[in-house]
């Protein structure tokens, strides 16, 4: 490293792996059930699940022309709130436009279920009709949380997503060219929260000891300038108690040792939660770098070796404890993201450094290939392959490096290679280093990759 | 320079707000101020940490239909259920792959919603206008069963209830009186009426083991009638019992790690079986190559290497022509010798099989067996024979079934060849030919059923009816015969040199079955990917041993021909060798119901300690008859047999068949009789005859007569359902509105016309008028209002599953595990357990006066797994009516057994366990278990009844008994009746035992252990394959690995089948059979648009993401993560035909009802197909339809029962009927239905 090493923090992050992901929405309920299922937040999902190509939740939410999340880099090279900073924001403190409405999430609903058991003899079976848990009144159902599952409403609503608007014709909604993928999303818990930097009431808070973004409830006075500060519209406004309420990281179970609520009930098994080190005074400036391709490295810059003894001083300098230094060094967001290279994170040219990082799905692959008359089951045409997946490299590379499509190529080619290098094995042939070599590689890193990755034993995952 | 200034001005502001607000607050930041470190001022966080804090967690589970069977922590706060979370602690499964933990779905996490929901049912109801006219009869009469009697027999007070169910008006009533009605229901039932005329309904026992048996239990006590839910929902595969004698044994989802190759046909892995999911996509890390095949891009598809989306319901052509490909290029072109070997030992691929004239034709006949051959031998009709190579001489090998049933010569059940070569084929330079007619159904497709352009290629419909092929013959024992390998040769058109008739040129060749060009015809699956998965996936069994595994689902199981798809699957699996090997072979996964302790649960349930035989019924065919769906059969057997068969069965409706399968013992039938049982007995017993021979004279003579044979007489209707742990009306009822209309007598929407005389059955009478309202009391048990306990006629409210004590296993995993209360039952509830024990007390008080002891005579099916199963040599289908000579029953008709009926004492037998669980034993899949030692244990675990009949007995009065009895008395729980077991069936197979009978014994699962977590059990006889905490469960391994013959009649792998019945329908071998043609069969439009706004669509129902299993489709989370209630999915296509878009109502009108639902659009439909998944119900947003002005449908009230007369086959080998085993299954997906847009607002 040899530059010197600013004030050294711990994150509790997490990577999820989506070519695992099996859009079960289990993390959604579970979370749901020990977090939101209490009046004023009846339609908030502080996890939830997204079908891509898809709008999400809220809906178009990734639409930061109209939203106005994020950071903004201005002409110097500082980073502002792109909503604008605080001054606009005291001027605008009483209307603010820039929020989704409850339709852009959508209007929460119950059932007249008690008429099912007290209806009255009549003439007809009874049903029970939906009614909207806002107003109380009959309603006719038209949008939720997860609307558009598994490519519900097709292209009508899969041509509003804002990355399909974005990269044009290369997705089609048709029959055979049909691909989806899965994106379970939680707060990013960033190093650089917009959020944070959007209250006026100084009421969020990023906790030093292990960066869990959270709203004091005391504190907060409901200006809602967080919603719409955070690019990925994860902080709520609870219409009952009139404050912002979001994803805690599940900090009473992290305190003691458990993990979070949907990575523990993670049915798919694919979420990794570990303690990552960073250099705090290093954020703002790899957070302004000038090109949003950059982010993405700029970010793993920021991150420390936790095997460096010179990183290990500075952090028992500024009070790490052992067990997290210990736990850093164990840390498969570490290995994922940055020993394996096959985490990325979720829009970096937000500019917020997002803590939640996502292994891009690989499948299908040798679908495309086998159109070509390549065999799939030969390692070299699979890394040609990647090329030709059903889902588009270019989807993937918006949602992820900032349109930049050889990151995303890089580790699909590796879980390619993964794939590959274990086939032979698992047919008893000997194992074919130069598959690992490949992808810049050696067949001990692939191996771990796949102890971490397929094995996933629970003690590897947290 | 501008740039710069707007900067300077930037900070001016912001930064002076920040400095201002460091200077005041005084906090540590950051150089570039980004970040300010303080302290303290954490008070906000309280909130979230009180929402964690809870005073405890509570293991348990889901009790229903979920294959799951996952372990859950469920937490409880001030005695209030907050919510749940999975267990993460389950066993390894090995250091070298990932693990069970966490097992559950969204569905299973949203379950807690129902403990205070406003859909709980917190009391008992009844009916209001039924409770009313009840208590003013027993006020007046002073007896509750005068009073039901009464109620039920006075046709207008009768019409008055029967027409109100359904509409509301279910009013509170109390325990005492609600059980009172329904005892008083029963025992009026029993004397007016016949025991069999008492149903019970309650499906998928393993996942609350405890809970089903209690019902079962009493029902059984009775003498009523259980029904079988696997066949009934269309989950049993039909071809597993005729391929392997076994039903449903399937590896455990961590043995699909164990494969190299795996394809996902017609299973949706994800969404239906979400906690095993993980196993695929991790397996994918190590090189395994998955293929989804499905007509949709769904959540499977998702993880795919290939996508293959035939058209719905043409797998099976998809499947032979992969066929075609690995026999020619591995046992034609090339041999290669593992699967050669393979086939030769454990397949009946080198049997032979008799070429006889039929019609002019020369076709395949009967296995040769032993008896046609010089010299004796016992059994001889019960041993096919093949050539061994060595000697050229024919000979019965050991192992079959005739050899399994040899009780005086045991120990020759086994395959060991003894050094025999069995000659595969008779194929040799020089040698005899034939041509043979052999049966095909290719063209039988509808005409515009498919969009895309493989169909409009498609110009050529082939000839519906045969194909002449030649086969190498030898002459054996003076009858000219050839090998069953030489025919599946013939049948999937694989050409040799020399052989006469008409062949494929080759793979190109579309005119041809089974080339991958005939299969692109009919699929649309393009030839040369046929041709490329078909290598790889022998090519991968071939490298890895066998492990290539085909995962199957609904989607091709519950077709009405899914056993002739399903065999074309297993041919692939069996001539490459996988089955029977970890990580291969076949894994179906529909709603199996392994009960890995099925031996203690049968026994409970079964109440075969005191009482046997129980009358445990085949739901399909009980279903057709008594809700009349058979009078709107309009087709008869013609329009389905094979123009190759003998045609015996010309003319013959459906309703003749089920009952000439009633007669001759094949499938059971209950009511069986058209009089009581109860009063036949005594009959006999007046005339001095022993009840079997005064049975078949009163048969002979017409004096008594099978219930089946007019089933819309009133003494032959059923009288008394009780269903538990379902919702039969809102969800498994194929031809829902049948249901309502005949078996209720209520509001229906059934919009089809009855055949016409023409159409109509020639050997069951006819009414003019068909009854309506059969049923007196519809009773149910459940914590939440479904359809079904809108139309009950009494409700009991019921513990939920984390409310009570149970045991749940799956064979999805090797564990079993406890449900433990978290709470006790709120309000009124109670548990099953609680119920049934009320039920059977006050039934027993009331019997005292009104039936006292009584003879019951049960007519049972042959029975597979027993010497019954030799009830009928040769496969044929003795009809004794129909031939006019007198019944011979346990021969060519039912055995009469006399049964006696304690009637005040079924609540102490209830409540204790039985003598004949050790006098007579524990029979379980040809062994039978005796545990005395257990007795000993469970009586002092337990303690012992003190009352008449079963005092000193061991006690199950409480739930927690129940469970432990069931742990006792099964050797997957127990490793001494496990070793005990094996030790009897090695002398019965004759070969090393030792490993399994030793591996085993110290094995003991208490249900303390299944409390403290998910138990492992081990191998027991009861199953067909090994586990151990090193090895996955994989079916079959102990047949391949101590060569134990499959219960089959060869002992081999079956791919021929040679039942009269099989040859009437054109299936003895693999044959692709395409989906019905409703158009054809019922006048249904043909697919495509109808006219103006209107489209023709197949109807497919397959299992939601948002409901089922575990969970049900009113759950308020999972209507949140969907679309709020019922809908439609549709291709933009056929959305655009209709002038509908995303979210707009529609309506689907077919002949057998109406359902109202949004549209769901979505481009991953296929053109001319639309799901409706499966329980969507009438309760949740549903709007009264446009066609009827009522409320709309279920998502089966636009499906029927089809029955299929080969699942109607028994008396023979394989063919033999158990439970849950075989029967016709309740398939629904050939339908058709016309959808078009609402054109009126929706009204409530």
């Amino acid at each position: 490293m040899g530059e010197r090493i600013g004030k050294v923090m711990a994150q509790v992050a997490m990577v999820m792996n989506l070519d695992k992901c099996i859009g079960c929405h289990t993390c959604s309920v579970t979370c749901k059930q020990a977090w939101t299922n209490r009046p004023g937040v009846e339609y908030v999902w502080f996890n939830n699940v997204e079908t891509r190509p898809g709008q999400g939740y809220p809906r178009r939410h990734e639409d930061q022309e109209r939203w106005q999340g994020g950071w903004k880099r201005t002409a110097a090279g500082r980073l502002k709130p792109r909503a604008g900073g605080r001054l606009k924001k005291l001027a605008t403190i009483f209307a603010n436009p820039k929020m989704p409405s409850i339709q852009d999430y959508y209007e929460p609903w119950t059932y007249d279920y008690e008429h099912l058991v007290s209806a009255p003899l009549g003439d007809d079976i009874p049903g029970a009709r939906p009614r909207s848990l806002i107003s109380g009144d009959p309603m006719q159902i038209t949008w939720s949380a997860n609307w558009d599952d598994d490519l519900a409403g097709g292209e009508e609503l899969g041509s509003q997503d804002p990355i399909v608007q974005k990269i044009g014709d290369k997705v089609k909604f048709q029959y055979e060219q049909s691909f989806m993928f899965y994106l379970p999303r939680i707060c990013e818990h960033c190093l650089n929260p917009s959020c944070v930097a959007s209250c006026p009431s100084g009421a969020m808070y990023k906790r030093a000891e292990d960066g869990i973004v959270l709203v004091d409830q005391d504190k907060c006075r409901g200006w809602r300038m967080c919603v719409t500060g955070c690019p990925y519209k994860k902080v709520y406004f609870n219409h009952k108690t009139g404050k912002a309420e979001k994803c805690t990281l599940c900090y009473p179970r992290i305190e003691v040792g458990m993990p979070t609520v949907c990575s523990e009930t993670c049915v798919g098994r694919l979420r990794y939660l570990g303690v990552v080190l960073y250099d705090v005074e290093r954020v703002g400036k790899a957070a302004a770098v000038k090109e949003e391709q950059d982010l993405y490295e700029a970010q793993l810059d920021v991150f420390l070796d936790p095997d460096d003894p010179d990183v290990q001083a500075a952090a028992r300098r500024d009070g790490i404890p052992e067990r997290w230094l210990e736990s850093a060094q164990r840390s498969p967001i570490l290995m994922l993201a940055k020993r394996f290279r096959l985490a990325l994170p979720l829009h970096p040219e937000y500019r917020t450094m997002p803590m939640v990082w996502y292994i891009p799905p690989l499948s299908p692959v040798v679908d495309a290939l086998s159109e070509t008359g390549h065999d799939g089951e030969d390692a070299g045409n699979l890394f040609a392959a990647v090329d030709t997946l059903r889902i588009p490299i270019e989807y993937l590379a918006e949602l992820f490096t900032a349109g930049d499509p050889e990151p995303v190529k890089a580790v699909l080619n590796r879980l390619a290679a993964m794939r590959a290098y274990m086939r032979r094995i698992n047919l008893g042939e000997p194992a074919d280093e130069s598959i690992a070599e490949a992808v810049g590689l050696a067949g001990t890193d692939i191996e771990q990759m796949y102890r971490l990755l397929a094995l996933a034993k629970y003690d590897d995952r947290y | 320079m501008a740039q710069h200034r707007a900067a300077a001005s930037e900070r001016s502001a912001g930064d002076l707000l920040l400095a201002t607000g460091l200077f005041l607050t005084r906090s540590e930041s950051t150089e570039d101020k980004r970040v300010v470190f303080k302290e303290g001022g954490r008070e906000g966080d309280v909130f979230y940490r009180d929402r964690w804090s809870h005073d405890k967690v509570v293991r348990s589970t889901h009790g229903v239909n979920c294959t799951g069977s996952c372990s859950w922590n469920v937490y409880v706060k001030d005695g209030i259920i907050t919510w749940e979370t999975q267990a993460t602690d389950y066993p390894s499964v090995g250091p070298d792959r990932p693990e069970y933990e966490p097992r559950g779905c969204p569905r299973g996490a949203a379950f807690s919603w129902y403990t205070y929901s406003p859909t709980r049912v917190r009391y008992p109801y009844g009916r209001g206008v039924l409770v009313e006219m009840y208590r003013e009869a027993k006020a007046r009469l002073g007896d509750p069963v005068a009073a039901w009697a009464e109620v039920t027999t006075d046709p207008q007070k009768r019409r008055r209830y029967q027409s109100a169910r359904g509409k509301g008006g279910l009013v509170r009533i109390g325990w005492d009186e609600a059980v009172e009605i329904a005892a008083a229901a029963h025992v009026h039932t029993i004397g007016a009426y016949g025991p069999d005329r008492i149903a019970g309904f309650s499906p998928i026992p393993a996942m609350s083991q405890v809970s089903h048996g209690v019902g079962a239990r009493f029902v059984n006590l009775l003498g009523g009638s259980m029904l079988s839910f696997y066949d009934w929902y269309a989950d049993l595969p039909v071809a597993s019992p005729q391929v392997f004698g076994d039903q449903t044994d399937v590896p455990e989802s961590g043995d699909w790690w164990d494969a190299a190759y795996l394809v996902l046909w017609g299973s949706n892995v994800p969404v239906t079986r979400t906690p095993d999911a993980h196993w695929m996509a991790e397996a994918r890390y190590r090189g395994q190559k998955v293929v989804t095949v499905a007509p949709d891009y769904n959540d499977a598809a998702k993880f795919a290497d290939e996508w293959l989306a035939p058209h719905p319901g043409t797998d099976g052509a998809l499947a032979m022509a992969m066929g075609h490909v690995i026999l020619k290029e591995h046992f034609v072109d090339e041999r290669t010798e593992a699967f050669d070997a393979y086939v030769r030992k454990y397949t009946d691929l080198p049997f032979l099989v008799e070429l006889v004239e039929r019609d002019g034709d020369l076709v395949p006949g009967k296995f040769l067996r032993r008896d046609a051959l010089p010299g004796e031998e016992p059994h001889a009709e019960w041993k096919p024979v093949f050539i061994d190579a060595r000697t050229g001489e024919a000979r019965a090998p050991h192992g079959t079934l005739g050899h399994r049933w040899d009780e005086e010569r045991p120990g020759n059940w086994n395959l060991d060849l003894e050094g025999a070569e069995p000659l595969l084929t008779c194929y040799e330079a020089g040698g005899e030919t034939r041509a043979i007619a052999l049966p095909r159904f290719d063209g039988d497709h509808e005409g515009s059923a498919y969009g895309g352009a493989a169909d409009d290629s498609a110009a050529d419909v082939p000839e519906v009816g045969r194909s002449l092929r030649g086969v190498p013959v030898r002459t054996v024992g003076g009858r000219l015969v050839t090998t069953v390998f030489d025919l599946l040769l013939a049948q999937y058109g694989v050409a040799r040199p020399g052989l006469p008739g008409r062949w494929p040129s080759g793979y190109d060749d579309a005119s041809e079955p089974c080339t991958p060009a005939w299969s692109e015809s009919i699929t649309s699956v393009k030839a040369d990917r046929t041709i490329r998965i078909a290598r790889e996936f022998a090519a991968t069994a071939r490298d890895s041993g066998g492990r290539a595994m085909i995962v199957l689902g609904a989607g091709t199981n519950q077709w009405f021909h899914g056993d002739t798809m399903y065999r074309a699957f297993l041919t692939l699996l069996l001539l490459t060798g996988c089955q029977g090997r970890n990580g291969g072979g076949w894994a179906h996964y529909v709603g199996q119901e392994k009960c890995r302790t099925q031996t203690g649960w049968a026994a409970y349930a079964s109440a075969m300690d005191w009482t046997r035989p129980a009358r445990f019924m085949a739901a399909t065919p009980y279903w057709y008859l008594h809700t009349d769906q058979w009078r709107y059969d309009t087709y008869k057997a013609d329009a389905l047999t094979s123009a190759t068969g003998p045609g015996r069965l010309a003319g013959a409706h459906t309703a003749d068949l089920v009952a000439a399968s009633a007669r001759m013992g094949w499938m059971p039938s209950y009511p069986t009789f058209n009089r009581n049982p109860l009063l036949i007995a005594q009959e006999a017993r007046e005339a001095g005859l022993p009840p079997a021979d005064y049975v078949a004279r009163e048969l002979a003579s017409g004096d008594l007569r099978f219930a089946c044979e007019d089933p819309d007489a009133p003494e032959n209707w059923p009288r008394v359902l009780t269903v538990w742990r379902a919702n039969l009306f809102g969800s498994s009822a194929k031809g829902d509105e049948y249901f309502l209309k005949h078996l209720l007598g209520t509001q229906n929407s059934v919009q089809g016309e009855e055949a016409g005389p023409g159409d109509r059955p020639t050997g069951v009478v006819w009414h003019g008028q068909a009854p309506q309202g059969k049923l007196d009391l519809l009773l149910s048990l459940d914590f939440r209002m479904t359809s079904t306990t809108l139309l009950s006629d009494i409700v009991l409210p019921a513990a939920t599953w984390y409310e009570k004590h149970d045991l749940s296993t799956t064979d999805m995993h090797p564990f079993v595990h406890a449900f433990s209360p978290a709470i006790d039952p709120p309000w009124q509830a109670r548990t099953d357990f609680e119920a049934f024990q009320a039920l059977a007390r006050r039934f027993s008080e009331l019997a005292e006066d009104h039936l006292g002891t009584a003879t019951d005579l049960v007519a049972a099916p042959h029975q597979h797994d027993t010497p019954g199963e030799l009830a009928q040599p040769g496969g044929t289908a003795p009809d004794w009516k129909a031939a006019g000579v007198p019944p011979v029953p346990g021969r060519t008709a039912p055995a009469i057994l006399s049964v006696e009926r304690d009637y005040p004492a079924v609540a102490a037998k209830m409540n204790a366990l039985g003598p004949l669980a050790e006098t007579k034993g524990l029979p379980v899949k040809g062994v039978s278990f005796t545990p005395d030692a257990e007795i000993g244990w469970l009586a002092q675990r337990n303690g012992t009844s003190t009352e008449a009949p079963a005092r000193g007995r061991p006690l199950i009065d409480t739930d927690v008994k129940a469970c432990e009895m069931i742990l006792a008395l099964s050797g997957t729980s127990n490793g001494r009746l496990a070793s005990q077991g094996f030790e009897r069936l090695a002398v019965r197979v004759g070969t090393d035992f030792d490993e399994l009978i030793h591996g085993s014994a110290e094995r003991r699962v208490v249900f303390a252990d299944t409390q403290h977590g998910p138990t492992p059990v081990g191998a027991s006889p009861e199953w067909s394959g090994k586990e151990a905490h090193d090895r996955r469960y994989s079916p079959f391994t102990i047949n391949l690995e101590h060569d134990k013959p499959w219960h089959t009649l060869t002992g081999r792998m079956h791919f021929y089948m040679d039942h009269d019945w099989m040859h009437e329908f054109g299936e003895a071998l693999p044959v692709y059979r395409p989906p019905l043609n409703m158009h054809r069969l019922f006048g249904e439009p043909e697919i495509g648009p109808t006219g103006e706004k209107a489209v023709a669509v197949r109807y497919l129902t397959p299992h939601s993401k948002w409901s089922i299993h575990s969970e049900y489709q009113d759950n308020l989370l999972m209507l949140t993560l969907s679309r709020g209630g019922p809908n439609i999915w549709m291709s933009p296509h056929d959305a655009e035909a209709i002038g509908a878009e995303d979210n707009d109502w529609v309506e689907a009108v077919n002949r057998n009802g109406v359902v109202a639902a949004r549209l769901v659009v979505s481009h991953r439909m296929p053109r001319g197909t639309v799901y409706m998944y499966h329980a969507q119900e009438r309760m949740v947003d549903v709007p009264k339809t446009e066609t009827t002005g009522k409320r709309g449908g279920i998502h089966n009230s636009l499906t029927r029962l089809l029955v299929k007369p080969t699942h109607l086959i028994g008396g023979y080998a394989q063919f033999s009927y158990a439970f849950n085993y075989i029967g016709p299954t309740g398939n629904q997906r050939d339908e058709v239905t016309v959808v078009r847009k609402r054109t009126t607002e929706v009204q409530y």
